[in-house]
């Protein structure tokens, strides 16, 4: 491998990493989103019955 | 707690940050005479170690005031900043390797004190994370986190020492790489990227101290409705 | 009685209570001298001839800190299996002896081990001198303390033994260091200061911490 092929495998790392984490929170968020829903769903129906 | 939401600013600010650092570090800086086009590894593998650093430290901080003050969001925060922290190390540790391997053709090398540092460091957090899943949540998995993460921070100087101590007897074969003599504009273009990645490792914190809360205040919720 | 002399009454006490535990179900020390003399003799054929004498030094660490391990783990079982420290009924700001207590205990059981390994280190291996010896002293003060709080960790938590290891061995490279350049180096003295410095930082911090590991 090159010198700059070295280069860019370390930046391209770091990217892979940031894009890699954002990946995860993506994820996680979906799942806040899906437990919110589930949350409006009770509260709904508390509301309802109450 | 979010006095006022600055998060999006800074997520911004952070992206146009590093856009700069890259082409700075990249393009914009000259090149090294003695190593040649792989020291621009150097411009983001040294802004990460301090940023690890600086991760630890605010994770040990945050630990020192749970235990003394307390509060619930500081083990959070704790938790996060030594997440980031791992992070980041695991990153120096990549970076350095590939410039090791760039600069002396060997993909690990004992003699490098750094690289040896961050290694025991990134030992020492993964156990953080073992302890923290195999501890009952609580009170008391706060504080034994608290207390693990304050050790750390003892540890660095101390593995550094002994790190510096041990390389007399392992002997390994010292690759020396003198730090850069560094033009203005290549200080320059280092600072850029150190000021990036410290304000991506905030950014990062930021958004993840997010997620860990309303996961918190889900699980409440969850709780009163049901 | 001053409270400086009820702390130590307490601490003396707590060390005797696990000393005594010991002679009378012993365990845990025939466990760990037959263990140091077990790795020793691998040792021999794990290393390949003409290693030197100085890879025997590094061997003879590696025996003394998984003695160690095993000596910690079984100093705390009974705590593990208890939950947390129940029958031990002291005032929240004296539970630091509970941590300096054991360290002693602990402490007596790795001399004792020590005492077995390092003669038989110096017949099977090499010579031993007197600062690897001060260097063994200092390494297991340090193993001792630091171990302590770590174990009460890893008592409180759900993980099989295997988490002790995990939290300790990071903590213990700076020992190995101290203890193998003791051993080797021509500059022996410095590793000796270096072990000593270890000690104090973390005595002190394991000291003042623990009784946040163990409270409820």
């Amino acid at each position: 491998m090159s010198q700059s092929q070295y280069v860019a495998l370390a930046y391209g790392i770091v990217l892979f990493f940031v894009l890699l984490w954002v990946a995860i929170i993506a994820t996680k968020l979906s799942r806040l989103e899906r437990e919110t829903a589930e949350l409006a769903d009770l509260a709904r129906g508390r509301r309802s019955d109450g | 707690m979010s006095s006022r939401n600055n998060l999006p600013i800074l997520a911004f600010a952070a992206a146009g940050l590093l856009g700069l650092a890259a082409v700075l570090a990249l393009l914009v800086a000259p090149e090294d005479a003695d190593q040649g086009i792989s020291q621009r590894i150097f411009y983001f593998h040294v802004p990460l170690a301090l940023t690890a650093y600086l991760c630890f430290g605010l994770g040990a901080w945050k630990a020192l005031r749970l235990l003394w003050v307390g509060g619930e969001r500081r083990d959070l925060e704790s938790y996060t900043w030594i997440h980031q922290g791992t992070i980041f190390g695991a990153l120096t540790l990549i970076t350095g390797s590939i410039w090791a391997r760039a600069s002396w053709g060997v993909w690990w090398s004992w003699g490098s004190n750094q690289l040896v540092l961050f290694l025991v460091l990134f030992l020492f957090y993964c156990a953080y994370f073992m302890l923290r899943f195999s501890v009952e949540e609580g009170a008391r998995r706060e504080r034994i986190c608290a207390v693990y993460a304050l050790f750390g921070v003892a540890l660095i100087p101390v593995s550094f020492f002994a790190i510096r101590l041990a390389s007399d007897f392992i002997h390994p074969t010292v690759f020396t790489r003198d730090g850069p003599q560094m033009t203005n504009t290549m200080f320059g273009a280092f600072l850029v990227c150190w000021c990036a990645i410290t304000l991506l490792a905030y950014v990062m914190y930021r958004t993840e101290l997010v997620g860990k809360r309303a996961d918190a205040n889900l699980r409440e919720l969850r709780e009163a409705l049901s | 009685m001053s409270a400086l002399a009820l702390y130590s009454a307490d601490v003396v006490a707590l060390a005797r209570k696990d000393l005594k535990l010991e002679l009378r179900a012993r365990d845990t020390l025939p466990a760990m001298l037959l263990f140091v003399l077990s790795t020793l003799a691998v040792f021999h054929f794990a290393l390949p001839t003409g290693s030197g004498e100085n890879a025997a030094y590094g061997l003879l660490w590696i025996a003394i800190l998984f003695t160690a391990l095993l000596g910690l783990s079984r100093a705390w079982a009974p705590e593990r299996e208890g939950g947390a420290l129940d029958g031990l009924v002291l005032a929240p700001s004296d539970r630091s002896a509970i941590w300096l207590g054991k360290t002693l205990a602990t402490f007596a059981f790795l001399a004792a081990a020590e005492l077995v390994a390092l003669p038989a280190f110096a017949l099977f291996f090499a010579p031993v001198d007197l600062v690897a010896v001060a260097g063994v002293v200092l390494a297991s003060i340090g193993i001792c303390a630091v171990g302590s709080l770590l174990a009460a960790m890893a008592a409180a938590s759900r993980g099989r033994e295997v988490i002790l290891p995990l939290l300790f061995l990071p903590l213990a490279i700076p020992l190995v260091v101290g203890g193998v350049g003791a051993g080797i180096s021509p500059h022996g003295a410095t590793y000796l200061a270096f072990l000593g410095l270890y000690d104090a930082v973390f005595a002190i911090l394991s000291w003042a911490t623990f009784e946040y590991v163990v409270t409820e």
